[in-house]
């Protein structure tokens, strides 16, 4: 039997990004706020500070700061003809878990979306006619519009101090910055990072071949900063140890480093760890949320109640909780009805490999968000007549580090072990360099979640069923994406280059991206969306995703960071300003 | 999940919740930590790792050790630009990986039921690398004795030995039960792990693996160094546990 | 249900710290008085105070009187010390755990039958200007006293007038929890008698009434020296060089004279309000038990208290230190070795020119802590770590992680000598006995 504890205003579930602001703008606001987090509590000088924090082996290789698969881990399948497995090892996405959420490991790739994003589907139609979409594909406008989320952008970059280049400021196109950006209300709190020379060989290759390089937007900070809540983060030290390691000197935006010192001040504010929360519960109608239950480590179970919940986990967890606690309908994909867990999509990466002529590139010299990219092939940025695909993605060189365990690139054809490979092992490391795109992955009709018939985890609550695999749209992007991609790496006047574009079918055992969306995605019909525009239930009002990826309605050819920071921001000002004074719907 | 080098980190949190980890509304034990009035800190209560300690070997019976040891230096092996994975370490590395969480997949969904799938759906075993281990390398040296007239792999020449390992990994020596492609890319792979990872985990040993590509270690600051475009990083590479310029001389 | 109570935690942690070195002092005194019983009922002569006046009750409950007597339990920092880890402020019952064994502070709260509800003002006066106790039972020095008594009769009624508003809390404190021999307080009369020097502040008339408040401050209810001043063998002041550093076990409380290069002489006026009012400022950030004193008292200070606690520190008129020892030659080994480990372990954060960040990483370059005779404070940073300070203005809390697990004590020794002679700083090297010897103090007491 659940213990029962004095009721909260708010309970947060997760502690991450979006559980940290929607915590700080609460408890701002006088409101009494519990965060329930799984993981452990972390903070840089006793977790990863960086005395211990360069540690590949521990913290890349073995995951040190990573969910654990045997507290949660989901099945999997290509599709539905296929039995779905349990994926026993993360590998090709990583889940994060703790205090800061994914927001300790990630590589502080700071993007927003296009303006066109947020009204795809009306776009495209409008753009290319209704049949230039493939029938299967189910992409949609989001219930709100650029303009709508630019404020809220604006804030989540001055939180992080965001460094980087305008391109567009209230319009009027800036020197050296993204052209294709949408309009930004201000420049960048910092100046962008200073570059290597891999970054700067591939700008003069890409302005040489009529493109618009600018330095990758990045929360990993050019300088000292001081947000608006008065922390102070410090100065990026380019130690190549930014995705799946916690920043040790401050300098890379995180929850630890951006809201906690200052959340953690507020009297009635509680994070409470090691606790996880296994089910919302409902009042007798299933119209009103009561609180949460969870479950600490010693097995207890407890039940919260509070007025308002908050889903702020990750992406993925946020849909299987939606589901176990039987908020909105399920989405079956047979019928193509219901909305929990619809449209699942993911990110279209690929890459290509040089090896460059007697240079020494240093590449270990980097951050998690280094380098130049260019954003001529993103979204409807360019002509997609004829293509015979719609989305895009930004490209570049961005390698983020050179960690040997993992980066430790060869010539094709050389063995895998041997005199031969250590002596090209050896000879190559210096002069390589990977370049990127970074794709949009749209959604579709056979790409969801739901709970699995067969698998379990240690609490005995159904892992959720993940069904994906990349569909032509998507591959045919990759492979124009990456064709341009090598286009100007030529003009590097490599030794040897290596192009990859994606190709299916989409598999758990190479690391690709973490960039998992969708499943309660956010519409203006109830029909085909789990939240309204300000991230509250369609079904039961005081229940909140308050902008985890989740939420979007299909991927597009950015990080997701930037946007689930902004849309926080958002819903944080909804329910204060909105649903506070007034309960109910908001739409 | 967690390495050998880890498990005093359970330790340390231990003695964290002695102190500030708390029983709710007096509940009979240890569950969860309540954090509120200002970032927590203590001392004690930090994560660093703990270095692997030469002796013994802990996994591997002296048979296996021989084999391991012979066989990561065919991997790679040494030569005029350094040493090779046996004098680097890494068989001490794999044995310390075994003997700690890696070893027995700590962290891993191992629930049943056990199902071969698509190859898209990933490692679907049963098996930790521990068992793997323990299989492979007694159908391997079962099959060196068989093939060579009762020699084991530490006796084959060089030649051999890379025979060996070549039909491993195309599967042409299968290992019946335990898969030689398989038992060979784990090896390569740990054998790689230790020969690129810091030292304290046993093997790159005077970081022979980063001095052999020239990856600086174990550093956090390249602010100086960041605009210096095609100029090598003049500094030696340092470890977790420091350089020798690191001692008074 | 709200159990980990941080800086609760934090103040019974390192609160009774800053009055260990008492207890030092206490046991020659015990060997003293066993030895000789030559002073054993020395009484010290009732001060003028006793024949003031006493206030109208009416005066008394008056609001701004209230509120100044709460303002100078801030200063004073009484809930510091009478407040347990999570338990009611004021109501007392913080260990002091002491080599002698263990003193528990008392109730101060109106509570009548376990706190000082009953207490008359003179009985009051008499404990902050005396270290008289109820009945004239003798007080332990950890309670600051000898500070106390330079404020003014007004100013302790103020205090006590402010306490009978607070919450009563019926908590019965055993206070001497000390064994045979420490436990005699009449001991403490032959402590009063060697270190006590009674009487009220005296303005000095040729200096600003902002010099005059401030001093009246820092000497009074501030009780700065407690833990700034060095002591004598018996843990008295020494009275020729206030405020010029004193070692309390595990820290060290910095010299905040005006020598250039140990004290505070190069930080401008405004840079040692912004100190005091946030625990930052452009050099450093308060750690440890200054942190403690920061957050609890001097953040909560007035500007003008502060600008005058400034103007009294900056020309308080205590000597200055001899010419700067010569730096430690760059070919010195140690030199060497610490030059490898600051750029491997150190300049990701504190850069290699030593500056740091300001109010996030302390500036290593003409840092007066740095170029102290006692290296104290320097080892336990390294040592064991800190989290540094958290104030209104300034949230951020940055911690130095440890490195005892990674850094030897030679290497320890090595770094400190390094970065106490680089970028113009000039200090005595530091032998890797001193690091050692701080590693075993700290695995006893953590």
């Amino acid at each position: 039997m659940p213990r029962k504890l004095p009721r909260k205003d708010v309970v947060i579930i997760g502690l991450g990004w979006t559980g940290s602001i929607l915590g700080y703008e609460l408890a701002k606001a006088g409101l009494d706020v519990v965060a329930i987090e799984r993981g452990p509590w972390r903070d840089t000088a006793t977790d990863f500070p960086p005395a211990s924090a360069q540690d590949e082996l521990r913290y890349a290789v073995r995951l040190d700061l990573f969910l654990r698969p045997d507290q949660e881990t989901l099945t999997f399948r290509n599709n539905a003809s296929q039995t779905a497995l349990p994926i026993r090892n993360f590998v090709s996405f990583l889940p994060g878990n703790g205090v800061g959420g994914a927001g300790v490991h990630w590589n502080g790739q700071t993007w927003r979306f296009l303006p066109t994003d947020f009204r795809l589907r009306s776009h495209l139609e409008e753009r290319y006619g209704k049949d230039a979409l493939p029938s299967d594909m189910t992409i949609q406008d989001w219930p709100l519009s650029y303009d709508d989320l630019e404020p809220y952008y604006d804030r989540f970059e001055k939180l992080c101090g965001t460094s980087g280049k305008a391109g567009n400021i209230r319009g009027i196109k800036q020197l050296g910055g993204n052209p294709f950006e949408g309009w930004r209300s201000s420049e960048y709190p910092t100046p962008p990072l200073k570059q290597g020379y891999g970054a700067t060989l591939f700008a003069e290759a890409a302005r040489k071949t009529g493109h618009n390089p600018f330095p990758q937007p990045a929360s990993n900070l050019s300088e000292a900063y001081v947000n608006p809540l008065g922390i102070k983060l410090g100065q990026c030290t380019y130690c190549g140890f930014c995705e799946r390691f916690g920043c040790g000197n401050y300098s890379k935006a995180s929850p630890q480093t951006c809201v906690l010192p200052a959340l953690l001040r507020f009297p009635n504010f509680t994070a409470q760890t090691e606790s996880e929360v296994t089910k919302i519960n409902l009042d007798s109608a299933g119209k009103r949320a009561t609180g949460v239950t969870y479950v600490d480590t010693s097995g207890q179970e407890w039940e919260q109640p509070a007025n308002i919940v908050l889903v702020c986990a990750f992406a993925l967890f946020n849909v299987r909780l939606m589901l176990l606690s039987g908020i909105g309908k399920p989405y079956d994909a047979q019928a193509g009805q219901g909305v929990v867990g619809r449209n699942y999509a993911y990110q279209t990466t690929s890459s290509v490999g040089l090896i460059l002529k007697d240079k020494v590139l240093n590449p270990f010299i980097a951050t998690g968000s280094h380098g130049m990219m260019i954003d001529d092939y993103n979204g409807d940025n360019f002509d997609h007549s004829g293509l015979g695909f719609v989305g895009g993605g930004y490209m570049g060189f961005g390698q983020t580090n050179a960690r040997p365990i993992q980066t430790r690139p060869v010539p094709a054809g050389t063995p895998k072990w041997g005199a031969q490979w250590k002596k090209a092992t050896a000879e190559t490391y210096q002069r390589a360099c990977s370049l990127a795109t970074h794709g949009s992955s749209y959604s579709y009709k056979d790409c969801y979640l739901d709970l699995d018939p067969t698998y379990t985890d240690r609490l005995g609550r159904p892992l959720m069923r993940m069904t994906f695999d990349f569909h032509e749209n998507e591959l045919k992007m990759s492979a124009f994406l990456t064709d341009r991609l090598a286009e100007i790496a030529r003009t590097m006047d490599p030794v040897e280059l290596v192009a990859l574009p994606r190709k299916g079918p989409y598999t758990l055992t190479a690391y690709q991206t973490t960039h998992n969306t969708g499943g309660t995605v956010m519409g203006a019909d109830p029909g085909t969306s789990v939240v309204n525009r300000y991230c509250q239930s369609w079904d039961v009002h005081n229940v909140f995703v308050p902008g985890g990826a989740s939420v979007f309605p299909q991927n597009h050819g950015y990080n997701p960071t930037d946007t689930v920071g902004a849309l926080a921001y958002w819903t944080a000002d909804a329910i204060r300003d909105r649903y506070l004074r007034n309960p109910g719907p908001l739409v | 999940m967690r390495d050998g080098v880890f498990q005093a980190r359970t330790s340390r949190r231990g003695l964290l919740s002695s102190s500030a980890l708390v029983l709710l509304l007096g509940a009979g034990s240890a569950s969860a930590r309540i954090i509120s009035d200002g970032l927590p800190w203590s001392p004690g209560t930090a994560t660093p790792p703990v270095p692997v300690r030469p002796g013994p070997w802990l996994f591997f019976t002296a048979e296996e050790a021989a084999l391991v040891e012979a066989a990561v230096d065919r991997l790679i092996p040494p030569d005029d630009r350094g040493p090779g994975a046996r004098d680097a370490g890494c068989a001490v590395f794999i044995d310390r990986q075994l003997a700690g969480p890696y070893g027995r997949s700590a962290g891993l969904y191992m629930q049943p039921p056990f199902m071969p799938g698509a190859a898209t759906q990933g490692y679907q075993m049963p098996d930790t690398p521990a068992t793997r281990y323990r299989g492979g390398l007694k159908a391997l040296a079962d099959h060196v004795k068989a093939a060579f007239a009762g020699k084991s792999f530490a006796e084959l020449s060089a030649p051999d030995q890379d025979k060996v390992l070549a039909g491993l990994e195309s599967g042409s020596i299968a290992l019946p039960g335990v898969g030689g492609a398989q038992f060979f890319a784990l090896l390569l792979e740990n054998t790689r792990e230790g020969f690129f990872a810091d030292p304290i985990y046993g093997g790159n040993r005077d970081m022979v693996g980063w001095k052999l590509i020239g990856f600086p270690g174990a550093r956090y600051d390249y602010r100086d160094w960041v605009e210096r475009h095609n100029e090598p990083y003049p500094l030696p590479p340092v470890s977790i546990m420091g350089r020798p310029e690191w001692e008074e001389r | 249900m709200r159990v980990w109570q941080t800086s609760d935690a934090r103040l019974g942690a390192s609160r009774h710290r800053r009055r260990h070195y008492v207890f030092l002092a206490l046991a020659a005194v015990m060997l003293l008085l066993l030895g000789a019983g030559a002073f054993l009922a020395p009484r010290w002569p009732r001060s003028a105070s006793a024949n003031a006046q006493r206030y109208p009750v009416d005066d008394r409950q008056a609001f701004d009187r209230i509120e100044r007597g709460r303002y100078l339990a801030v200063v004073a920092d009484c809930a510091g010390c009478h407040t347990a880890p999570g338990g009611p402020p004021f109501a007392g019952g913080l260990a002091l755990q002491t080599p002698f064994g263990t003193l528990v502070t008392p109730n101060i709260t109106p509570d009548r039958e376990t706190g000082i509800g009953s207490w008359t003002d003179e009985e009051f006066v008499a404990a902050m200007h005396e270290g008289r106790g109820r009945g004239g039972m003798r007080l332990y020095p950890a309670m600051p006293y000898p500070a106390y008594a330079k404020m003014t009769r007004d100013d302790v009624l103020s205090i006590l007038a402010y306490f009978k508003t607070i919450e009563p809390v019926h908590n019965a404190v055993t206070v001497n929890q000390l064994p045979f021999p420490f436990n005699i307080r009449l001991g403490m009369a032959f402590w009063n008698f060697l270190n006590f020097a009674p009487g009220p502040f005296q303005p000095d008339p040729q200096k600003s009434s902002e010099w005059n408040r401030g001093a009246y401050l820092v000497q009074g209810a501030g009780h700065c020296g407690t833990c700034h001043t060095p002591k004598t063998l018996l843990g008295g002041d020494q009275t020729g060089a206030p405020l010029a550093g004193a070692t309390l076990q595990d820290w060290f409380a910095p010299n905040i004279t005006t020598d250039p290069r140990k004290g505070i002489g190069n930080w401008p006026l405004d840079e040692v309000v912004h100190y005091l009012k946030t625990g930052t400022n452009s050099w450093t950030l308060a750690s440890g038990p200054m942190a403690e004193a920061v957050v609890h008292s001097t953040s909560l200070m007035t500007n003008e208290d502060l600008a005058a606690i400034a103007t009294y520190l900056k020309d308080s008129g205590v000597a200055v230190s001899t010419s700067p020892p010569t730096s430690v030659s760059a070919n010195d080994a140690a030199i060497r070795a610490g030059a490898a480990i600051y750029k491997d372990n150190c300049a990701a954060c504190h850069k290699d020119s030593g500056v740091g960040e300001s109010a996030l990483f302390p500036s290593l370059s003409g840092s007066a802590l740095v170029q102290s005779d006692d290296v104290t404070t320097l080892a336990r940073l390294i040592l064991q770590g800190s989290r540094a300070v958290a104030t209104p203005d300034k949230p951020t809390a940055p911690a130095m992680p440890v490195f005892d697990w990674r850094l030897n004590d030679a290497q320890i020794a090595a770094v400190l000598t390094f970065i106490r002679n680089r970028w113009g700083n000039a200090a005595a090297p530091v032998a890797a006995s001193t690091v050692a010897r701080q590693r075993a103090l700290l695995a006893r007491s953590p």
